[in-house]
């Protein structure tokens, strides 16, 4: 049971970890403020929800693991009000989106650069 | 497992360091610190599993709590240069 | 009064299920902490069905884990674009046209809108949704479509109540 919970709680872990730190590398890779808000979004919903989820596993209290959800609930109802308000503060600032698409390597610059 | 955890958090949020500190507007600065933000509340809470006190939960809760606060603080002071000047309301129905 | 007393009660359960202590001490002050939260919130007259939307809570069960499994699929999609060497974005600004009736159910449909990573709600003017696209192929329509419909439905559902 406890092998079970243990290789439950890995894969899990493995997951939320893969997510942020592709979230990470999105955020340092991708060209405008705007497309690095998907990148931060996937931190704050799949990275920080499958985290938290394989943590439950091992918390051994019910306290703890609803105090776990809580934090994942928290984030996911916040996190997109977060993201609309940084998206509306750049488009007062007379931020235009980058919609060329094609990644300027002066404004993203690659992750080994740096 | 923890450490794991742990280590991918570290590394992550030393990328979005990287992209605080280098910009290039005020916007990605705000992003990423956001960004750093929710990566702490999680290293809080993974912190507390491996140092065998699951207590360390209540602190995650509240920094994920503060950390959404100071982003609309910051990002409200940016629009409007003022913290109190205009009521959250009125905004809110002028601008959606 | 009815939502009042459901918002209070809301409070309670979450004092009990965070502090762990039920000595009568503590549960005298988890009962005064949550009245004067009450009370704030009555004086300043923010209890209505858009603060406290009680009628919504089956419809957000159901609603929930199919939003979660949507968000999954799209991470794993933007994922794919991230770690893909060439990183072939297409960022677009697409308009959508939703079908709620109150600002409740858009402020549900938009945020749905931007957890999904992808795709993130940069302004709502009534029933147009402007939409900030990291793949433009990603707006095809029928995703949003469905998210809209269920969206839709979780609103119609507590109309009635």
């Amino acid at each position: 049971m406890t092998a079970l919970l243990d290789g439950v709680s890995w894969l899990f872990i493995l997951g939320g970890a893969f997510f942020t730190l592709t979230g990470a590398l999105g955020i340092l890779r991708l060209p405008d403020v705007f497309t690095r808000m998907h990148a931060a979004g996937m931190t704050d919903t799949v990275g920080a929800g499958l985290l938290l989820v394989g943590l439950c596993f091992q918390a051994g209290d019910v306290f703890i693991v609803f105090r776990l959800l809580l934090i994942v609930a928290l984030l996911w109802f916040t996190s997109p009000i977060a993201t609309h308000a940084l998206a509306k503060a750049a488009l007062h600032g007379e931020m235009d989106p980058d919609l060329a698409g094609l990644s300027d390597p002066s404004r993203g610059g690659e992750p080994s650069t740096s | 497992m923890f450490a794991v955890a742990a280590g991918a958090l570290l590394l992550a949020m030393g990328m979005a360091m990287i992209r605080a500190l280098r910009g290039p507007t005020v916007y990605d600065r705000v992003l990423a610190l956001n960004n750093l933000g929710t990566k702490t509340v999680l290293l809080i809470a993974v912190a507390g599993f491996l140092t065998h006190r699951p207590d360390f939960t209540d602190l995650a809760l509240i920094y994920a709590l503060i950390n959404f606060i100071g982003t609309i603080a910051v990002l409200k002071y940016f629009e409007y240069g003022d913290l109190g000047a205009e009521s959250p309301r009125t905004v809110a129905t002028e601008d959606m | 009064m009815g939502r009042t007393i459901g918002l209070w009660i809301l409070l309670f359960a979450l004092w009990l299920a965070l502090s762990g202590h039920y000595t009568p001490l503590f549960l005298a002050f988890g009962v005064g902490t949550c009245s004067v939260a009450v009370y704030v919130a009555v004086r300043m007259e923010i209890l209505d069905r858009e603060s406290a939307p009680f009628h919504l809570s089956w419809g957000v069960v159901t609603y929930l884990p199919w939003l979660a499994w949507e968000v999954l699929k799209s991470n794993v999609q933007v994922a794919r674009i991230i770690l893909s060497p060439s990183l072939p974005i297409n960022p677009s600004m697409v308009h959508f046209k939703g079908s709620q009736k109150t600002d409740l159910g858009r402020f549900i449909y938009a945020n749905s809108i931007t957890l999904t990573p992808g795709t993130i709600t940069t302004g709502i003017d009534d029933d147009d949704f402007e939409v900030h696209a990291l793949i433009s192929d990603a707006v095809d329509g029928s995703e949003e479509n469905e998210m809209n419909r269920k969206v839709t439905a979780l609103e119609g559902a507590g109309a009635g109540h």
